[in-house]
């Protein structure tokens, strides 16, 4: 281990010297590596009261994954390469300390892992999927949308597969190209039977996850990759959990309703920012969390409070879910709307590499959509 | 064993029947398939789960389902299991421990492989027996469900009914090697390939393939060789691409006269006996379908119910506006025969 460390140290170092000698590193704005189209703003309270641990998002499943082997002798964690840690870390130390029956690899094989959980729940056994990219789910598009969704209502109540929760990491990183970026929610949303949420961060992400696994019917988290390292805050230590289904204000205002969620909800708060320092005015920032069912109860109380409604998210605009946030506003709002209900959203395009940062709905397009709805 | 065959052949005739007069919707015959099902079936024990294709009610009849319920299962009534949500012949039971059948081709097989190795983490002294058709395996879950099971060690019994025929498309479209059972041993798994129109074969097989999984706790396959005499469905007329020939050939050797002739030669079985079987076999369906046939649906709310464990809000104020809907205009729907308040 000691020797390793060392050995990547000395070649960063060596590195860092490659990259400045070239002039890469003092081009500054022109750099190649990363750079993030948001600005995360962590949770200023835990949820719970209780000791606390600073963590980052895959830190904080990781513990939520350890909490759910430990107090279940009949759980189990497996998808590809999650046994020696998992490429994102969240399974770290899992099967060292679980044994290898419970944390474990599978063959590659998406329609397979999908299957597979479902034949656990079946008999009992609380299964946590991994599917390495939410850009990789489609194989496992039938088993989820035909099987999982479906066993409880077609077998009348005799069978279910409520102990399944798949986890898949999704969303804009950078640099993911078509197919290690996309979010691909909408398309689940459309499935009766499943349950879907997204967080925000480390402590939405430990909450929600544990919620996943208690809960009933079969779930899907959809982890923001691009927060998994970036998402540092407070995270409570002891189990707790974020009710699915409920929406949350992370910002109180008054003049327009912005809704989102994942990564998207930090846009939105730079957003707020920006608006009040441009124009003067506050927005109300919703983090939807939970996509199916959703919270058209609060989406739609302040909507009516604010009468401005901007919904936001990476995912293609056709037939995206800002879609049925947006037509469910008009049906209960439509009294107190002041400016129609915009969508902020990624092209109806593949999700592309290099144009990445014209691709997403960042700030600017936020930022102008709000102005315009200020000034219909 | 043979009195199953017997009541599965008849039930099915008269299903069949039923159909052609408009009183089910679908149906489905086990017609050739019987020693397939009903001799598996003799070597497992009801701790083992049956994951099922939709050709398998001879299986869960030598379970002990009662008549009834398959009868109940093909009207929807208000005593079906599955609250008439499904078509016909998907049948599943609870305490018969035999998951409910879904039309989905082959993606009950990674879940049979799931549920295996669930038997293994709880030490389980059973196994999972997982039923479908050669044109099945043609599917990707099938190749899924292979390797989870061998790499993963599932303790799990493929049942491969090849019968010749995916509804219209025979054997020879639907894959060019040495049919399903040179498949396994590329996955590591034992296999086997028996007579499926023996019922003994198919018996010493399926137990022999039972203790090993469970013993090894590694998957085993069974090829079992047979012949679809049936149509698919009834939606099907299978004579449009088969010769009626080619039928009666595999019916004048059908797995039931096989056994018939065999047990007759141990002097176990008669001519007497086979018509007070059949006339017996015949009172009973006709009696449970005529009790099927005059029950309620269930209650249209039913339609709304177990979607979720618990019903959300978005679904009951749906719910809530069909009430409505019904209350002004309940004379343009069949709301009589939903009257069953359970």
């Amino acid at each position: 281990m000691m020797m390793l460390s060392k050995l990547s140290t000395r070649l960063r170092y060596v590195g860092r010297k490659l990259l400045l000698s070239s002039g890469e590193f003092s081009a500054g704005p022109k750099s190649h590596a990363r750079g993030t189209h948001f600005k995360y703003f962590p949770c200023e309270k835990p949820i719970v009261a209780g000791e606390t641990q600073k963590l980052n998002m895959y830190q904080a499943i990781n513990h939520g994954l350890n909490i759910a082997l430990e107090n279940n002798p009949r759980s189990v964690v497996f998808g590809e390469d999650v046994a020696f840690g998992g490429v994102f870390r969240c399974t770290m130390d899992l099967k060292n300390r679980y044994g290898a029956n419970r944390v474990f690899n599978t063959p590659l094989c998406e329609q397979g892992i999908a299957g597979f959980g479902i034949g656990l729940a079946n008999a009992g056994i609380l299964a946590i999927a991994e599917i390495q990219f939410a850009d990789y789910i489609f194989p496992a598009f039938d088993q989820l949308v035909n099987e999982a969704a479906k066993m409880r209502y077609r077998s009348g109540n005799m069978f279910d597969c409520g102990k399944l929760t798949i986890r898949a990491p999704c969303g804009a990183v950078g640099h993911g190209g078509l197919y290690h970026s996309q979010s691909p929610e909408a398309y689940f949303a459309h499935t009766p039977g499943l349950k879907i949420v997204v967080p925000r961060g480390a402590m939405h992400a430990k909450g929600l996850l544990l919620s996943c696994i208690d809960e009933p019917d079969p779930c899907i988290i959809f982890e923001p990759k691009t927060l998994y390292r970036i998402a540092v805050e407070e995270v409570p230590v002891a189990h707790y959990k974020i009710e699915i289904g409920k929406a949350e204000i992370v910002r109180s205002g008054d003049a327009v309703t912005l809704v989102g969620w994942g990564t998207q909800v930090h846009v939105l708060l730079e957003v707020a920012d920006l608006v009040q320092e441009k124009l003067g005015v506050s927005c109300e920032v919703i983090d939807l969390v939970s996509i199916l069912p959703w919270d058209a109860e609060l989406v739609c109380k302040s909507a009516k409070k604010t009468g401005r409604v901007i919904v936001a998210h990476e995912a293609p605009m056709t037939n995206g879910f800002g879609a049925e946030i947006a037509a469910t506003i008009q049906t209960e709002c439509f009294l107190h709307l002041e400016a129609p209900v915009q969508r902020v959203t990624g092209w109806d395009c593949p999700f592309p590499h290099i144009f990445e940062p014209f691709y997403l709905p960042d700030k600017w397009r936020c930022f102008a959509a709000v102005r315009d709805s200020l000034k219909y | 064993m043979y009195c199953d065959m017997v009541t599965i052949n008849v039930m099915d005739k008269i299903m069949y029947g039923l159909h052609r007069q408009g009183r089910i919707s679908f149906y489905m015959t086990n017609t050739g398939e019987e020693a397939v099902q009903i001799g598996s079936a003799a070597a497992l024990t009801l701790e083992d789960t049956i994951y099922a294709q939709y050709r398998e009610a001879g299986v869960l009849l030598h379970r002990g389902q009662p008549l009834a319920k398959f009868m109940n299962q093909c009207y929807g009534n208000c005593e079906d299991d599955g609250k008439g949500r499904q078509m016909p012949v998907h049948y599943g039971s609870k305490e018969l421990n035999f998951m409910t059948i879904s039309s989905p081709l082959t993606t009950q097989l990674p879940q049979a492989v799931g549920a295996a190795y669930a038997f293994k983490l709880d030490k389980k002294n059973a196994c999972v027996a997982c039923y479908f058709g050669e044109g099945a395996t043609s599917e990707g879950d099938a190749h899924a469900a292979f390797n989870f099971a061998a790499t993963l060690s599932c303790p799990v019994v493929f049942l491969c009914r090849n019968n010749g025929y995916a509804i219209s498309t025979p054997v020879l479209e639907q894959l060019k090697g040495d049919g399903i059972a040179a498949k396994g041993p590329a996955y590591g798994i034992n296999t086997i390939r028996v007579d499926g129109n023996d019922v003994l074969a198919m018996y010493y097989a399926t137990k022999s393939a039972r203790e090993f999984c469970i013993k090894q706790k590694k998957p085993v396959l069974i090829e079992a060789m047979t012949y679809r005499i049936g149509h698919h469905s009834t939606s099907d007329d299978s004579t449009v691409y088969r010769s009626v020939n080619e039928i009666s050939q595999w019916d004048a050797h059908s797995p039931l006269v096989r056994f018939r002739l065999y047990l007759e030669s141990l002097g176990l079985w008669c001519q007497k006996k086979e018509q007070e079987l059949i006339d017996s076999t015949k009172k009973e369906i006709f009696r449970a379908f005529g009790e099927a046939e005059c029950k309620s649906k269930p209650h249209w709310k039913n339609l709304f119910t177990d979607v979720y464990k618990e019903i959300p809000d978005h679904i009951r104020k749906q719910m809530n506006q069909m009430e409505k809907h019904l209350e002004e205009f309940k004379e343009h729907y069949p709301l009589s025969s939903f009257t069953h308040t359970k």
